[in-house]
């Protein structure tokens, strides 16, 4: 497969390191009166689509960016590529 | 004799003479030949003997779709079994042997298989051998290893070298024939970069193999033509002796170049082979079509063959398996065998074909409306038996009997990513479906265009559509419309082979049906149908359609597998390439182990990373020998330890302890400049991950270690915390691991030993520079280098780090300055020791299933402040009384073992997985306790110290009665660390 890298263009999937599902970006508030569920729910609740996935992905072998591509499970169609810090500050993580 | 079946014409290179060897018998040969068609030749027909029945068998086909002639090649260590006897080169001092034989080709006991053929039908092994199970080990799978299967491996070190490439391009061409050197033509021309891959030896696919015309020339020379052309044009890369054997994600292709295959030894400094990776924008798929035999009694006699391939063997390679040829056909095909056959001087018994309305003949008898339904000859065919229209029977004599059922679009690659081939109503064959791989696009025979115009200006369409540019001129060539109608079996046969590499009768499928295996990807496992190394590509659709007619149903209703890569067998020397041996994996070495070499170190593997386990002295028998005195001696003076493999990983920026603190249980905010703090992560789900150190060297600046395992993926971890869950955080990281050479030095007298390395103006002192103290310094007289007070032994301790190009140096100057003190370098072993005496944590204990609880490190877990893994650490799973906790082992016996494995039991209680009380981690043997010692995890440990139980090991057939203590065996106050 091949990576389109948001900064460095497209890029071999072997210099990557999949981790999973990009939920967890997703990490819940420890404070909040449900945090041990809500804790569990992401640690051990994923979904397993036949389909478009946004997942992570680590540039090791090159800039050590975390990125969240979507790619559909079934054809490895991959249709977006964006930095995981992006779409981490998009969520409003950065506070 | 030489060679009396040796045609005239061909493209064969007449000028030179190839010496070979083939089942011990010397042969001649030319340039230009494969090993069959210089066999046929010969008059050598029979190849091989079958995978199960021991069936003489010859070639089928002349090309990779060969089922049959498969021998090894080579001999010695370069022996390579399987090998298609079909598609390997000729050349001079060529050896090959054929198998699955014994004693001889020509009498192989195994044939008695053939006659007990009633009881070795499909699914034979499932319904016989289903037990006893230890009868398979022992008695059945050696019996059935040595009488089925194919080659045998030399068992010796493969001599080559095998590498990997990569190349881009804007167009890949697989295949080139006519439709193939169209589209590079095409493609060239118009300056794209473009690849042509055939895996042939010579450019010009049926081209090569067939008597026609092609722009006023013969087809062969057109496509020489072609070939020089191309050869001239810059952005064309040409690859012979080049497979295409995958069409993977994203324009992704694998292929598998011989660059010496043809050669008895690859050139100095040549790889055997290369596996390239082929990154192309487009690709367009020329591989052609494969012509399907028809099946009848005994249709796998040497002698029979496809009628297309003894056109090739007779046109290109100027040979032929015999000197009187029957054809039988249910197309128009065949009947062009025949004509090719008979204008080089072939004498044609007759060709036999199905249909009433058969074409005629003025050269030979046609028998219109006729079948073949058997055929005789114990070594090689002899005569066919056939079936007029008229239902009479008589025999034809002949030496080789040519068989077309048709032409079959080469789809293989179109179903790479699961896409599934369409059935084609007026070829009666499967052609490629609309899901092809992204960017590919087939022409040609592949396509389902069999005539040879059709083929070159589908070429030329198919790259100019792919590029987005004109199509090249397309030369004037035949162009007859091509009609196939079906004909798969002979009515009533039985013994009738379909695959005949994994000897696959019709009443095999017959009987796959009658048991209830009725879908196509049953059918292909309960039979093994298309399962061989040559993937069915010739016997698959006679399967089909067989089912198909059992069932009633059609070849589209039925459906048909698909094919994966690689499109024919590569070797697996290939895909390891040279990351073999030592260079599987890279090896890191540290700073000192040109050092420790000198010092007879002896070396153990710890990731990539190649460690001193210990350095043993002239006279030390037994490597505990050496471990106990290293231990010995650092405790009583000093050692010093290379510890260089741990992670080093660089945290700066403003929120540095505030990243810290999220990342580590432990608190980290308010850790003092110059201070080191061991630190325990833990994963999000509450289990520890690794454990290190983190030394604060400036408000804004940490180095945090990990276990040398875990580096790179604690690394990993702590980008993905910074960039994904805190982005906004104010920290930056880098791995400086190979940055630093660092160093322990242990013992009573590290002090002393370091004060007369380090520069004067530092105070070493303990009121100075106390336990867990840290600072910049410099060495040897302006050095720069890191000084952690820091202790895994428990005893007063540092850790040394000096610029890695000076660890080579450091260490020797460490040895020499502690000779008065009589230093001793440790390794790993001695480590591992001294950590377990002092109950420290490691690997074995941080394995991925413990809690902070468990190691005895819960009241680390802050309350007070947030961090990956508190949350879920507070599950009440994690945190029962009668949980696990770590405590220390030591034999009631001190002569007795400790096992890292075993498992504790109550003294007198059952031995039993319900009665497991826990298990013991690491073990050692402890000089300064004078037995062995380990650490365990126990159910409630932590209230049991002094309790007697039992250490048992099953596996070693352990039983040792124990006492559980304290992990700290060893200085359990700390005060030697703080001395």
């Amino acid at each position: 497969m091949i990576i389109d890298h948001p900064l460095l263009g497209p890029r071999d999937s072997s210099e990557f390191v999949y981790l999973g599902d990009a939920r967890m970006l997703d990490r819940p508030d420890p404070d909040a009166p449900d945090a041990a569920r809500a804790f569990y729910e992401y640690g051990y609740l994923r979904d397993n689509p036949a389909g478009p996935h946004r997942e992570l992905w680590f540039h090791e072998g090159g800039d050590r960016s975390w990125l969240v591509v979507t790619r559909d499970t079934v054809t490895h169609e991959i249709t977006r590529v964006e930095m995981a810090r992006d779409v981490a500050r998009a969520k409003g993580r950065s506070t | 004799m030489s060679q009396p079946n040796r045609l005239s014409g061909g493209l064969i290179d007449r000028s030179a003479e190839l010496s070979f060897s083939f089942a011990g018998e010397i042969y001649k040969g030319h340039p230009g030949d494969t090993l069959a068609s210089a066999l046929l030749a010969n008059d050598v027909r029979l190849m091989g003997r079958s995978f199960k029945y021991h069936r003489p068998r010859g070639p089928l086909a002349a090309g990779s779709e060969e089922p049959n002639a498969i021998v090894e090649l080579r001999s010695g260590a370069r022996r390579e079994p399987n090998t298609r006897a079909t598609t390997a080169e000729l050349y001079d001092g060529l050896v090959a042997e054929p198998q699955n034989c014994w004693p001889s080709l020509r009498l192989d006991a195994m044939a008695i298989n053939d006659k007990l053929s009633n009881f070795l039908t499909a699914g034979f092994y499932y319904k016989t051998f289903m037990w006893p199970a230890a009868f398979w080990e022992k008695l059945y799978e050696p019996i059935i290893r040595k009488a089925a299967g194919l080659g045998s491996l030399s068992m010796e070190e493969d001599p080559d070298t095998y590498d990997k490439g990569f190349l881009h391009c804007d167009l890949l061409v697989t295949g080139g024939g006519a439709a193939g050197l169209m589209a590079a033509l095409t493609a060239g021309r118009a300056g794209r970069s473009v690849i042509l891959a055939d895996e042939d030896f010579t450019f010009g696919g049926r081209l090569l193999a067939e008597r026609e015309s092609v722009g006023g020339m013969a087809g062969a020379d057109w496509a020489a033509q072609a070939v020089a052309e191309l050869a001239t044009l810059p952005s064309v890369r040409l690859m012979p002796r080049t497979t295409v054997i995958g069409a993977f994600d994203h324009g992704i292709h694998g292929a598998l170049e011989r660059v010496s295959d043809h050669l008895a030894v690859p050139a100095e400094g040549k790889p055997r082979q290369i596996l390239w990776r082929i990154y192309a924008e487009q690709s367009l798929l020329c591989a052609g079509a494969i012509e399907r035999p028809i099946a009848f009694e005994n249709n796998d006699r040497p002698g029979i063959m496809l009628a297309g391939a003894l056109r090739t063997y007779a046109n290109r390679y100027a040979a032929t398996p015999a000197r009187r040829v029957a054809i039988f056909t249910c197309n128009d095909n065949g009947h062009r065998s025949a004509a090719d056959l008979h204008a080089q001087g072939i004498e044609i018994a007759a060709v036999i074909d199905t249909r009433a309305d058969a074409p005629d003949s003025d050269n030979y008898p046609v028998h219109k409306g006729a079948q073949v339904i058997d055929s005789r000859g114990r070594l090689d065919l002899k005569s066919v038996r056939v079936r007029e229209a008229d239902g009479t029977e008589h025999m034809i004599p002949c030496g080789a009997l040519g068989v077309s059922g048709g032409w079959n679009p080469n789809v293989h690659l179109t179903c790479h990513q699961r896409g599934r081939p369409v059935w084609d109503d007026a070829l009666s064959a499967f052609v490629p479906g609309k899901d092809l791989p992204p960017g590919m696009t087939v022409a040609g025979a592949a396509r389902g265009i069999f005539s040879t115009h059709g083929a070159l200006a589908s070429g030329a369409d198919g790259a100019a559509e792919a590029l987005g540019i004109a199509a090249a001129d397309v030369p004037t060539a035949d162009d007859a419309p091509v009609s196939q109608t079906p004909f798969w079996y002979v009515e009533g046969c039985s013994r009738a082979w379909l695959d005949q590499q994994n000897d696959v009768t019709v009443k095999d499928v017959k009987l796959s049906h009658q048991e209830g295996f009725r879908s196509v990807e049953h059918l292909k496992r309960y039979t093994t149908l298309g399962m061989a190394t040559d993937q069915g590509k010739t016997s698959n659709i006679g399967g089909l359609a067989i089912m198909a007619e059992i069932a009633g149903k059609s070849i589209p209703e039925v459906g048909t597998t698909i094919f994966r890569p690689p499109y024919t067998p590569v070797a697996i020397g290939a895909f390891a390439g040279r990351m073999r041996g030592k260079e599987f994996h890279p090896t890191r070495l540290t700073p000192s182990h040109y050092w420790a070499e000198e010092r007879g170190a002896v070396f153990v593997e710890v990731g990539n990373w190649l460690r001193a386990q210990w350095f043993p002295l002239p006279g030390e028998k037994h490597w505990r020998e050496s471990v106990d005195r290293e231990v010995r001696a650092t405790r009583a003076s000093v050692g010093v330890c290379d510890c260089t493999t741990l992670g080093k990983i660089d945290v700066q920026g403003v929120d540095a302890a505030a990243f810290l603190n999220k990342l580590y249980c432990n608190g980290f905010a308010k850790l003092a400049v110059g201070k080191v703090r061991y630190g325990l992560m833990l994963r999000e789900d509450g289990i520890a991950m690794d454990d290190g150190t983190a030394a604060r060297l400036a408000e804004d600046h940490f180095v945090v270690t990990t276990t040398t395992a875990n580096a790179g993926r604690v690394y990993q971890h702590m980008e993905f915390v910074r960039q994904c869950l805190f982005p906004d955080m104010d920290v930056q990281l880098v791995s400086t691991t190979e940055a630093w050479a660092q160093y322990a030095v242990a013992g009573p007298n590290a002090r002393k030993l370091l004060q007369k390395v380090v520069d004067p103006e530092f105070d070493l002192s303990n009121e100075a520079f106390p336990f867990m103290a840290c600072g910049e310094i410099t060495v040897c007289g302006g050095l720069r280098a890191r000084l952690f007070r820091i202790s895994f032994s428990g005893e007063l301790a540092y850790e040394l780090a000096v610029p890695a190009r000076y660890g080579d140096a450091m260490m020797r100057r460490l040895m020499d300055e502690g000779a008065e003190f009589d230093v001793v370098p440790y390794g790993t072993e001695a480590l591992g020791v001294m950590r377990i005496e002092k109950g420290h944590a490691a690997g074995n204990e941080l394995n991925g299933t413990t809690t902070a609880l468990e190691l005895g490190m819960g009241r680390m877990v802050s309350t007070k402040k947030d961090s990956i893994g508190t949350v879920l650490s507070k599950r009440e799973g994690l945190n029962e009384e009668a949980g696990l906790r770590l405590v220390g082992v030591k034999p009631l016996n001190p002569a007795d073992r400790i096992t890292a494995g075993g498992h504790l039991m109550n003294a007198g209680g059952p031995v039993d997985a319900a009665h497991d009380q826990g298990y013991v981690t690491s073990a050692a043997y402890s000089p300064d306790m004078g037995s062995m010692i380990g650490l365990a995890f126990v159910k409630s440990g932590d209230a049991r110290l002094g309790e007697k139980m039992r250490l048992v090991s099953p596996v070693t057939d352990l039983t040792v009665d124990v006492e559980l203590a304290s992990a700290h065996f060893i200085d359990p106050e700390g005060g030697r660390q703080r001395a």
